[in-house]
């Protein structure tokens, strides 16, 4: 019987296609899950515990929220193409979309610091390298994460 | 995902127990607000078993300090770990609240 072969991160790709109901309730797991592949690739701790998990969280409560009007029988699909240098995630809700740049705002300025909401996009922005929307049959929100050792 | 609250003298101490996020913000916020409606005055959050925190958990901790400082009170946190420093650096949060290293520290000075 042959051995298995060692996982080799320079050659491997992991590519998955997740879809939840629009429920909050989900978000935790589809973070977890994700995490846990970046894991795999030794992305260091900063990312797999700050960056990955608030930036998905934040997309995934924006899909649910407000493109899916929190309807549940509205569905959100999740892409996650992972390699040993860099994350993508994909986010596609059956909105309308919306214009990013318009709706993004400076959560830290004077006037909006004591605001319960407006951190959302802010902290996509910060916490990933590049953040796109996009229609494909919906509103889809790409981040790419490149690994920073 | 849980919360732990819990009386140490004068100071209502909440332990976070896992993530704050948008889908338990709300029994926090409904939590501390009964507390306060009690007659509670000293918050103290205990971020020591918390993973990570979104953006409307971020909101909730702004919004019930707001509600504690309008009833003359406030809401302190501790033992928050290098990312959510950093969380809280980069939304200048770090700014609006007290921040002790630990649950005692935050304890003596309160």
């Amino acid at each position: 019987m042959s051995s298995p072969l060692p996982f080799a991160p320079g050659r491997v790709h992991i590519a998955l296609e997740l879809e939840i109901p629009s429920d909050v309730r989900y978000i935790e797991r589809v973070v977890e899950i994700v995490a846990r592949q970046c894991a795999q690739f030794a992305y260091p701790q900063r990312q797999t515990c700050l960056n990955i998990p608030v930036a998905l969280s934040e997309a995934l409560s924006n899909a649910i929220l407000r493109g899916n009007g929190d309807r549940s029988d509205k569905y959100v699909q999740v892409k996650v193409d992972v390699t040993q240098d860099r994350l993508i995630l994909e986010v596609l809700d059956e909105g309308l979309g919306f214009n990013f740049e318009e709706c993004l705002q400076d959560p830290t300025e004077p006037d909006n610091i004591e605001r319960e909401d407006g951190r959302g996009l802010f902290l996509m922005t910060r916490l990933m390298d590049r953040i796109e929307r996009f229609s494909n049959h919906g509103n889809v929100i790409r981040m790419t994460l490149r690994r920073h050792d | 995902m849980s919360f732990a609250i819990k009386k140490q003298g004068e100071i209502v101490v909440v332990d976070v127990e896992g993530q704050l996020i948008v889908g338990n913000r709300q029994e926090l916020k409904q939590r501390v607000l009964d507390e306060l409606e009690k007659g509670e005055r000293r918050f103290l959050i205990d971020f020591s078993q918390t993973g990570y925190i979104d953006s409307s958990g971020l909101g909730v901790l702004v919004s019930l300090s707001k509600k504690i400082r309008e009833q003359g009170g406030e809401l302190r946190l501790a033992n928050l770990n290098d990312d959510l420093k950093t969380l809280f650096e980069l939304t200048k949060l770090d700014t609006l609240f007290q921040i002790s290293d630990t649950k005692e520290r935050a304890l003596e000075t309160f």
